[in-house]
C-alpha cells in the first residue's frame, strides 16, 4: 500500500481520538489565552510596542500551548502499549511518524487559527494585512515546531520524567525555528511585504524544516525499533 | 520453509547479556512455549523475534526474512502485556484501523467477523474506555488475530485474563494451530499453555537450557520440566 | 597501560600549565586599554576552542554509535559532551568577568554569546536526558539521536542568531588590530595546554564509563541470581 495512505490513516486515527475527547486541544487553547492575558501585564500594550513584539508574543504562546498537544501525541499510545501494536504493524516507521506529526500539525494550526483573531481583538492589531505570507510563515514555523516536538516525544516515550524533560530538549533545539518565525511574523504583522528581511527569515524556516524533516525520517526507525 | 529461525542470538543491556547464544528453529504449525522465571529473557527474546528491538549479535529470520521486514510484520500477530487498543475509539474503529494498517482488502468486514468471534458484536460501537477488563482483553485478542497472521507471538497470553477471555483465546489459538499457524509464546500459566504447546523451551538467565517436544508428563504435571532441568 | 598514558599526559599538562601561568601572569605586558583583566583571555580562547573540538567529536561519536552499536562510542560521546560543557562554562565565565570589567555588564545578547549559550543549553539537555534513562543500551541509542539533532542544529542556530544580530545591533564587541607578539605566543602556548587538560578529562571519563558499565552489568547479573 502506498506509504502516504498509511500516513493519512495514522493521522486520521490521532485526529479522531483527539477530537473525540478534545482534552489536549481545549487545554492548549485555554493556555494560549492565559499567556496572551499574562503578556498584557508584562508590558504596556500600546499599538507600537505590541506591533514590535507581536511575533515573539504569539510564538511564545504557540510554543507553550502547543507543547500540551505534542505531549499527548505519544502519551496517548502509552497506557495500553498501543505503540507496540503500531510498531508491529506493517507500517514504515517514517509513515507512522509523519502521520502523527501531520495530526499534531493540524491540531496546532487549529489552535493558532483561534489565537490570531483573539490576539487581534485584545491587542488592537490588524493582523490580516499580509494574510497569505503570514499564513505561509505560520504553516512553516508550526511544521518545524511540530517536527521537533513529535520526534522528541517519540524519543522520550519510555522515559521517566518525560514531561519535565521535553521542554528543555524541544525548546532549545527549536531556537532557530522560533526565532525565524517570530521575526517574520513581527514584520508581516507590521504590514511589511514578504521581501528583504522577512524573506530571509522565511528561508531560514524552510531550511530548518527541510533539514529536520529529513533527519527525522532517517532516524525515526532507530528511535522506535532500534 | 522454517517459520522462525533464531541463530546464535545475543542481547545486551549495556555489558550484561540478557540473552546468550540462543539458537532454535520453529517449524510451521508448531506451538513453542517459552518457560522460565521472571528475568530469564522470555520477553526480550519475543521482542527480538517481533522486531521491536534488534539482536545484539546473531540473527533472527521469520519465514526467511528479517524480523523488521514489512512483509514479515504482515504475517505476524503480536499480543504483549498491554491490550494495545485505543481507549478513545470504539471497538469497531480500533479493529478497522488495524485492518487498514495491515492492508486488508475489506477491513470493516474483518473487524465485524472478529467482533463476532470474540463476542463483542453488540458493543461494536461502544468506546473501549467504557469496556470492562474482560471485554478489552477479548478485543485485544481480536486485534492480534485480525489480519490472519501466520506467526503468533504472545507474551504471557493467559496472565490476568478472565475466564471468558481465556476460553476465547484458547479457541482461536487452537483454530490457528489447525490452520497451520505457528505460535511462540512465553507463559507462566502452564496448565493452559501445555494443552496447546507442541514444544517447550526453558530459559534460564538468558540461556536456553533445554528445548524438546512437550513431554506428555507435563500435561498432568506442568512443573515437570522445571523439576528436571535445574533449580529454577 | 591506559592509566600510564593518563599519568604521562597529566605530567606534561602540569609542566605546560605552570610554564604558561608564569608567562601569562608575570611575563606578558599589561594591555594598554583593558588592564590586567585581559589576561583571562589566555583561558577564554583555549577553552572555547577545546569545547568546539569536543562538540564535534561528540557528534561524530554519536553517529559512530548508531552505525556500529558499540558502547565505547557512547562513552566517548558522553565524555566529550561533558568536557565540552565544562569548557564552555569556563569560556562563558571568563568572558563574563572580562565583560564586567571592560564594559560594565556581565552579559549581552550578542550573536556569539547567544549562540554559545544555546550550545551550552543543548549540552545540558543531552546530559539531563541521559540521567533519565536507566538501561545503558537504550540510553546510548536515544542520546545519540538527540546529539545528532543538536549538532545539526548548531550551524542553523549560529547563522540565524548572527543574522538576527546584524539586523538588531547589540554593542559591538570585537576588538581587532595589533596584538603584541609576546601576547600572541602566550596564547598559542596555552591552547595545547588547555586542550591537553580536556583530553585527560575525556580519558578519565572514558575509564569511568567503562567501569560504570561493568558495574551495571554485574548488578544486573546479581539481580538475576538473587
Amino acid at each position: 500500500m502506498a506509504a502516504w495512505r498509511l500516513v493519512l490513516i495514522v493521522a486520521h486515527k490521532d485526529l479522531r481520538a483527539e477530537l473525540r475527547t478534545k482534552e489536549a486541544i481545549n487545554s492548549s487553547f485555554s493556555f494560549a489565552l492565559v499567556i496572551l492575558l499574562l503578556f498584557s501585564f508584562a508590558f504596556d500594550p500600546t499599538a507600537e510596542v505590541t506591533r514590535e513584539i507581536s511575533g515573539g508574543l504569539l510564538w511564545i504562546a504557540f510554543a507553550f500551548a502547543g507543547a500540551l498537544i505534542l505531549n499527548r501525541s505519544f502519551a496517548r499510545e502509552q497506557p495500553n502499549d498501543c505503540l507496540d501494536a503500531l510498531i508491529a504493524a506493517p507500517v514504515p516507521s517514517a509513515a507512522l511518524f509523519l502521520g502523527k506529526a501531520l495530526a499534531n500539525w493540524l491540531l496546532l494550526l487549529g489552535v493558532e487559527a483561534f489565537c490570531f483573531p483573539v490576539f487581534g481583538i485584545f491587542y488592537n492589531i490588524r493582523w490580516t494585512r499580509q494574510f497569505w505570507p503570514l499564513l505561509l510563515v505560520v504553516v512553516l514555523g508550526t511544521w518545524g515546531f511540530t517536527l521537533i516536538g513529535t520526534m522528541f516525544s517519540a524519543l522520550t516515550v519510555n522515559i521517566r520524567l518525560r514531561e519535565v524533560m521535553l521542554p528543555l530538549l524541544v525548546y532549545t533545539v527549536m531556537t532557530p525555528c522560533l526565532l525565524a518565525a517570530m521575526q517574520a511574523t513581527s514584520l508581516l504583522l507590521a504590514g511589511e511585504p514578504l521581501a528583504g528581511e522577512a524573506a530571509v527569515w522565511l528561508r531560514f524556516l524552510i531550511g530548518f524544516d527541510v533539514i529536520f524533516t529529513s533527519l527525522s525520517l532517517i532516524l525515526v526507525e532507530t528511535v522506535l525499533a532500534g | 520453509m522454517i517459520a522462525v529461525a533464531v541463530e546464535d542470538v545475543w542481547k545486551f543491556f549495556g555489558d550484561y547479556p540478557a540473552l546468550r547464544e540462543i539458537s532454535f528453529t520453529v517449524e510451521p504449525g508448531e506451538c513453542l512455549a517459552l518457560l522460565g522465571r521472571n528475568g530469564a529473557g522470555k520477553t526480550t527474546l519475543l521482542r527480538i523475534i517481533a522486531g521491536f528491538s534488534p539482536a545484539g549479535r546473531g540473527q533472527v529470520r521469520v519465514f526467511g526474512r528479517t524480523a523488521r521486514a514489512v512483509e514479515t510484520r504482515r504475517l505476524t500477530g503480536v499480543l504483549g502485556h498491554g491490550i494495545a487498543v485505543y481507549d478513545e475509539l470504539s471497538a469497531i474503529e480500533n479493529l478497522t484501523l488495524f485492518g487498514k494498517l495491515y492492508g486488508l482488502a475489506d477491513p470493516e468486514r474483518a473487524a465485524r467477523e472478529w467482533l463476532e468471534r470474540t463476542g463483542l458484536e453488540r458493543v461494536a460501537h461502544g468506546l473501549v474506555r467504557e469496556f470492562s477488563r474482560g471485554m478489552r482483553q477479548r478485543l485485544a485478542i481480536a486485534r492480534a488475530f485480525l489480519h490472519d497472521p501466520k506467526l503468533l507471538l504472545f507474551d504471557e497470553p493467559f496472565t490476568s485474563l478472565d475466564d471468558r477471555a481465556i476460553a476465547v483465546l484458547q479457541s482461536v489459538l487452537r483454530d490457528g494451530l489447525l490452520r497451520g499457524c505457528t505460535i511462540v509464546m512465553s507463559t507462566h500459566q502452564l496448565r493452559e499453555a501445555m494443552e496447546l504447546a507442541t514444544h517447550v523451551a526453558l530459559l534460564n538467565q538468558g540461556r536456553m537450557v533445554h528445548r524438546c517436544e512437550r513431554p506428555p508428563e507435563m500435561l498432568s504435571d506442568p512443573g515437570w520440566l522445571y523439576a528436571r532441568y535445574g533449580d529454577l | 597501560m591506559r592509566k600510564n598514558i593518563i599519568y604521562v599526559l597529566a605530567v606534561v599538562a602540569a609542566v605546560l600549565l605552570v610554564r604558561n601561568l608564569e608567562v601569562i601572569l608575570l611575563r606578558v605586558p599589561v594591555d594598554a586599554e583593558q588592564g590586567n583583566v585581559y589576561r583571562n583571555l589566555y583561558f577564554h580562547v583555549p577553552s572555547a576552542f577545546t569545547s568546539l573540538l569536543g562538540s564535534i567529536l561528540a557528534a561524530v561519536a554519536s553517529i559512530a554509535y548508531l552505525v556500529y552499536k558499540d558502547l565505547k562510542y557512547d562513552a566517548l560521546a558522553v565524555a566529550t559532551v561533558e568536557v565540552a560543557m565544562v569548557m564552555l562554562t569556563v569560556t562563558m565565565v571568563t568572558g563574563s568577568i572580562w565583560a564586567r570589567v571592560t564594559w560594565g555588564i556581565w552579559w549581552t545578547w550578542d550573536a556569539r554569546l547567544t549562540s554559545t549559550f544555546v550550545g551550552w543549553l543543548l549540552s545540558i539537555g543531552y546530559l539531563v536526558l541521559r540521567t533519565a534513562i536507566e538501561e545503558p543500551t537504550a540510553r546510548a541509542r536515544i542520546s545519540a539521536v538527540y546529539a545528532i539533532f543538536a549538532s545539526a542544529d548548531v550551524p542553523i542556530i549560529w547563522f540565524s542568531i548572527e543574522w538576527f544580530r546584524t539586523q538588531h545591533p547589540a554593542p559591538v564587541l570585537r576588538a581587532g588590530g595589533y596584538i603584541d607578539p609576546a601576547m600572541k605566543s602566550a596564547l598559542y602556548w596555552n591552547v595545547p595546554a588547555i586542550l591537553l587538560v580536556g583530553v585527560i578529562l575525556v580519558l578519565l571519563r572514558l575509564r569511568q564509563e567503562e567501569m560504570r558499565r561493568e558495574l551495571d552489568g554485574l548488578r544486573r547479573l546479581a539481580h538475576t541470581l538473587s
